[in-house]
């Protein structure tokens, strides 16, 4: 089988002991960020890009891959302990999980966690391993108006996906994909938006946009805040469920598994997504629903599962299409052209042992977050009292210089700081930044996209309407923003946030 | 007139400006020199300018629409503004320009500290002794690890000569 043999060939490159190194540092970063409230994924992939630069392709993307699905468990630990989401796709973890705290049961709950998002690692990985070869084939059909329509819908469905404003949401991407064309055009060679500053002429780079808006401006925020924590350190004993716990849960895992695999893999889905879909399907789904925010076990779980396997699921349209479905995937697309690796479907076929190594760290570096994190909570949540006073000054200095090492600008770094201001404006204003990094990845690719297209069709928008598979994609973005326009829909929609 | 939703308005402002400059700059300004417009081209055959100019348009719209919609809807207590912390804004994105400004001058050891010390001063309790204690510590880790463990080619120790250079032009 041919699945197998390149699985085989994954796990060769995956077991190389630089790879497992690389791929231990990367989970164990990725925990520890995860639990820290206060910096996200975002920033910190952005800020060890420079690091992952002496590093081999699949090296640096196993460690960045492994940072991602890191957090995934480390924000559960923040969140049953202290109740404060160490990542949003904690959130509705917190509301049993710090009630199971309460109660007395913080080991179980963090146990649960952990072995549900272990689940889901597995099942996540061998669905890509199943899923991603058919859709790289079929992406290898397309032509550049099916492209920019993929585009359109992959934009579309993120910020229909998305909480908040969807009008607001769509004018975010438009920055985005505004901010993504400033430098020079390949086409004419003119330098655009850059106002003859050097560093602007080449663009300006995405670890630069994150570090500013996802790094900088959270750093304020919580600055701005001042901080009041309560933390459930003593009673985290008897972290391995029992059997009634595990039969209790286990149907709940396998439900949140395989909702958040789908979740991940659409586009403008991932974990957040994943996590808060879970639960509303536990809460549905319960005999005896008034458990829920009480402590209830399933509350934990699935949405526990549902975070993990949407974050690894969420790779499939990024090495297949090598479209980004969220922040995270365009900061792994900007990772891949840095490294020289131009994502899309010929990576498969061009780079077996980056794609098949890949997955198989996935495996690998779930079973290392397994054995390492139950062993280590105690770690973890010493970590959590310290001060943010004595925190924030590490992260921003690790960024800094993040910033600085990506082309050795220190144009970059003034830049950030410009990103930051703009990132706080945003966040008073009540706009969410992740739309823009997507739209701000998609710019280039869309406007090469929509130029060949025309160029082709001798300029007559028809060709979107008369490829087959352009005309699909459009038309499922059209019901898209249908739905979400209807009133009632969009009532539920923000229901569904709100809870 | 009253505003029912100061955010989404203020936000929609700002969506129509940037899409506005956006635009601009696009399609160039005749009689100003220093906005020269990128060329238009048709859809067949692209230039430069397409693609930015009908973006800024759009999003010139969206801004416009969600500013009118600020006006109309009342968002009660929810929309109203927040207010704007300038003292952390203000430390923490001046020490990052601060320390942009001297890494290549001074390297990283000193102005390592000088990011910390300065961005600290946005907190809530500021003490020099802890806050230097950290500043050392943090610097050194951070030198360690990028410098010498890395090995990226970040600056460590002041720079004599452009320092002289810079100490040069602000005496000229």
């Amino acid at each position: 089988m041919d699945v197998l043999n390149n699985l085989i060939l994954g796990f060769g490159v995956a077991l190389h002991w630089s790879n497992i190194w690389y791929c231990f540092v990367g989970v164990l970063l990725g925990t520890l960020i995860g639990v820290l409230p206060g910096i996200g994924p975002i920033a910190t992939i952005a800020m060890l890009l420079p690091a992952t630069f002496v590093l081999p392709p699949v090296s640096a993307l196993i460690m960045l891959a492994g940072i991602y699905y890191g957090a995934q468990y480390g924000g559960s630990t923040t969140a049953i302990l202290v109740n404060l989401p160490g990542e949003v796709s904690s959130v509705v973890t917190c509301l049993d999980g710090y009630q199971m705290a309460r109660q007395g049961h913080a080991g179980k709950a963090l146990g649960i966690a952990a072995l549900g998002s272990f689940f889901a690692g597995c099942v996540a990985t061998v669905l890509i391993a199943g899923f991603a070869p058919p859709l790289a084939e079929l992406a290898l059909k397309f032509g550049p108006a099916d492209y920019f329509s993929l585009m359109i819908l992959g934009l579309i469905a993120a910020v229909v996906l998305a909480h908040g404003s969807l009008i607001k949401a769509i004018a975010m991407i438009v920055l985005g994909l505004l901010m993504g064309i400033i430098g020079t055009d390949v086409n004419s060679g003119v330098a655009r938006y850059s106002f003859n500053i050097p560093e602007l002429i080449d663009g300006v780079g995405i670890g630069t946009v994150a570090m500013g808006m996802f790094g900088f401006s959270e750093i304020i925020r919580n600055l701005e805040q001042g901080e009041e924590r309560e933390i459930f350190t003593k009673n985290v004993t008897g972290l391995w469920p029992n059997w009634k716990d595990i039969k209790q849960a286990f149907p709940a895992v396998v439900r949140g598994t395989m909702l958040g695999s789908f979740l991940g893999i659409l586009p403008g889905g991932g974990p957040v997504l994943g996590s808060f879909s879970a639960y509303t399907l536990e809460k549905k789904l319960a005999k005896d629903p008034s458990r829920f925010g009480k402590g209830a076990i399933e509350g934990v779980a699935a949405p526990e599962s549902a975070n993990n396997a949407a974050a690894q699921t969420s790779f499939i349209p990024l090495l297949t299409l090598g479209i980004p479905s969220n922040p995270v995937m365009a900061l792994m697309i900007g990772a891949m052209i840095i490294h020289g690796i131009q994502p899309g479907p010929q990576i498969m076929t061009a780079k077996p042992e980056l794609f098949w190594g890949m997955i198989a760290s996935m495996w690998v570096g779930n079973l290392m977050l397994v054995i390492l994190n139950l062993p280590l909570i105690g770690m973890w949540v010493k970590l959590l009292t310290v001060k943010y006073d004595y925190l924030f000054p590490a992260i921003l200095i690790f960024c800094c210089i993040g910033v600085y090492s990506i082309s050795n600008a220190w144009m970059d770094v003034l830049l950030a700081a410009l990103f930051g201001f703009i990132g706080y404006v945003f966040i008073k204003l009540e706009t969410e930044p992740a739309p823009l990094l997507l739209g701000f990845v998609l710019g280039p690719m869309m406007e090469e996209n929509l130029r060949r297209a025309l160029l082709l069709s001798r300029g007559d928008p028809a060709v979107f309407f008369t490829r087959p598979i352009s005309l699909v994609l459009l038309i499922i973005s059209a019901v898209l923003i249908i739905i979400v326009a209807l009133p009632q829909i969009s009532k539920k929609r923000e229901e569904a946030f709100q809870e | 007139m009253k505003i029912g939703h100061p955010k989404n308005f203020w936000g929609g402002v700002m969506f129509a400006v940037i899409g506005l400059i956006f635009a601009v700059i696009a399609r160039g300004v005749p009689g100003l020199a220093f906005i020269p417009g990128y060329t238009m081209g048709t859809p067949a055959r692209m230039g430069p300018g397409f693609f930015p100019f009908y973006l800024g348009m759009i999003m010139l719209i969206l801004g416009i629409i969600i500013a009118v919609n600020g006006i109309r809807t009342d968002g009660g207590k929810e929309g109203q503004l927040e207010k704007f912390h300038w003292g952390p804004v203000l430390w923490v994105l001046g020490a990052i320009v601060i320390f942009g400004l001297l890494l290549k001058p001074v390297g990283v050891l000193l102005d390592g500290i000088v990011l910390i010390v300065v961005a600290s001063k946005g907190s809530h309790d500021f003490r020099i002794k802890p806050v230097l204690i950290l500043a050392v510590c943090l610097t050194i880790f951070c030198a360690l690890v990028f410098v010498v463990g890395l090995k990226l080619p970040i600056p460590l120790c002041p720079d004599i000569e452009s320092l002289q250079s810079a100490v040069g032009m602000c005496r000229a």
